[in-house]
């Protein structure tokens, strides 16, 4: 008798079984630093999640008004931020390494996936911003989105749909992105170096 | 074994398997710490830097304090000769939009959100302000008037707004044969100074309110906000697209969206939003397929700054390919990482 539900715990286990998605080693040439602006940009989308997750709570009109609330908008801002500058140097650290070697293409598919799609999440932040910013974002942006055509079902102008978009439906996209790409990068594993050339000056003697 | 002379395909396999030494790795710790060095990277960020938070424009505000701007503008919804009025989808049908090439899509979509600024940005507010019998009669009159005969009140307003003084928040418009024109710009000037057009132009007659779509559309099209983003650097001719209030940074990694609205044909074509986007789509595009893009894909090769990146692991094998290596490994674990 068959059970979807252990076909998909064998489809699991046979597709990354536990020491693949929690390993405790690594192929030795995983040293440099480059390595770690990843795990620095699933940091940021952390502190984005638990700060964003705070003035969600608050409503989109707290941080104007508290003290307490603009600093936990300062912190989600400062996480944006160094979300992309960690996510932008994780992205050109893996196209160093041609990292989409060895059937790795998807690795790397979906990471810039996530990366296009963190912008509207972003865009939309600024858009549920209710200030000036606001403002000047949502008239200048709402003609390169009518261009499209997509301000028949998208229309910045409109706060209310901003703010669904950025404290749902765009975060619930970018966590279930980056979440696909974090078990293809332990699918795959991490991209082994590229052969050095015989007589390479890098090359020991 | 040379690189350099491998085909794409040939790298590819040999970095397919990995039967090299492994070291001591803790995954989990490796994030925790990092996420604590985020969030005290943004804590620090916070308390030196807080964040900026410019107030919003309101037209009251406006009206106020650019009377004669505001009065041309609504001139201009009322006689169809604003960036609104004559902009297209999703608004009207005024215009057709943007292109590209023979693909409409502003057009195809249609009118999703229907804004007559007319209607929308003159005429129904002032027949919402109570006890006005004067200004009703005008509005009524301007209405009732042949479309000829209202585009010559309008026009011989303009004229005289260009002689218009201002003092304070008051504006002295000279005599003339504009008709009614006169009443119902003085009377929409007065709602707006004391609020009422903010309320007004509200999309939805809901109590609850999120759509602020004709409010900020009309706002757009004078100098209210133009004015304080140049002062802030937002204009798309200073790359505002990703700049912040303040000295802040802003969304820099648009750079290279608002990179071509600085250059040529961009700067000066009617479709540049379209084509912007269209070029920023290719591109992403591109991205995506890095790993199937001759010559693209082969760069990192080229200029070998995995050199640096691997330099521990050349320095200890030799450099070669990672399933052989040159030195004496250790047993590998079963993990294949």
């Amino acid at each position: 008798m068959s059970s979807w539900t252990v076909k998909i715990r064998e489809f699991g286990m046979r597709t990354l079984p536990p020491e693949q998605l929690l390993p405790d080693s690594q192929p030795a040439y995983m040293t440099s630093a480059v390595y770690l602006f990843g795990a620095l940009t699933i940091g940021a989308l952390v502190v984005l999640l638990l700060s964003g997750t705070i003035l969600a709570l608050k409503g989109p009109s707290w941080w104007h008004v508290q003290s307490l609330g603009h600093f936990f908008n300062s912190v989600h801002l400062w996480a944006v931020e160094l979300f992309f500058f960690f996510m932008v140097c994780h992205l050109w650290g893996k196209y160093w390494m041609a990292a989409w070697r060895g059937g790795r293409a998807r690795v790397w598919m979906s990471g810039v996936v996530c990366f296009l799609v963190a912008i509207p999440c972003a865009f939309t932040g600024y858009l549920s911003q209710q200030n000036f910013d606001s403002q000047w974002i949502a008239t200048q942006g709402k003609d390169g989105l009518n261009s499209l055509g997509v301000g028949a079902f998208f229309n910045p102008l409109n706060f209310g749909q901003m703010y669904s978009y950025h404290v749902f439906l765009l975060p619930l996209a970018v966590v279930t992105l980056v979440g696909g790409h974090i078990l293809l990068v332990r699918r795959h594993g991490i991209v082994p170096p590229i052969p050095l050339s015989e007589g390479d000056p890098a090359r020991p003697a | 074994m040379r690189s350099a002379r491998l085909t794409n395909a040939q790298l590819n396999d040999a970095a397919r398997t990995y039967s090299g030494p492994y070291r001591h790795y803790d995954i989990v710790k490796e994030v925790i710490v990092c996420t604590g060095i985020v969030t005290l990277l943004a804590v620090v960020l916070t308390i030196v830097f807080s964040s900026p938070d410019l107030p919003p424009s309101t037209i009251k505000g406006w009206s106020r304090s650019m009377p004669a701007d505001f009065v041309t503008t609504a001139l201009s919804e009322l006689d169809g000769s604003s960036a609104t009025a004559g902009y297209g989808p999703p608004y009207n049908h005024n215009g057709s939009g943007q292109h590209i090439a023979f693909i409409h899509l502003q057009e195809w979509l249609g009118v999703s959100h229907p804004v007559n600024t007319a209607q929308d940005f003159v005429i129904q507010p002032l027949r919402s302000v109570p006890d006005q019998p004067r200004l009703q009669a005008a509005v009524s009159s301007y209405l009732s008037a042949s479309a000829g005969t209202q585009a010559g009140w309008t026009a011989a307003y303009t004229k005289a707004l260009a002689k218009a003084t201002a003092s304070g928040t008051a504006l002295s418009v000279p005599p003339g044969s504009y008709g009614p024109v006169g009443t119902m710009m003085t009377a929409l000037l007065a709602d707006a100074q004391t609020g009422g057009l903010d309320g007004d132009l509200l999309t939805s007659r809901q109590f609850y309110q999120t759509d602020f779509t004709k409010a900020l559309l009309f706002m757009a099209d004078g100098s209210a906000l133009a004015d304080r983003a140049q002062a802030q650097h937002l204009l798309g001719t200073q790359w505002g697209m990703m700049n912040e209030t303040g000295s802040y940074p802003g969304q820099v990694w648009l750079w290279l969206y608002t990179f071509w609205y600085q250059i040529s044909p961009f700067t000066t074509s009617t479709n540049a939003d379209a084509l912007v986007a269209a070029i920023m789509g290719v591109l992403s595009l591109g991205l995506i397929i890095v790993p199937f893009l001759p010559g693209i894909r082969d760069i990192p090769r080229w200029i070998p700054i995995y050199r640096l990146i691997w330099r521990d692991w050349y320095a200890g094998t030799g450099g070669a390919p990672p399933g052989e290596p040159d030195v004496s490994a250790p047993p590998a674990p079963a993990a294949t990482g």
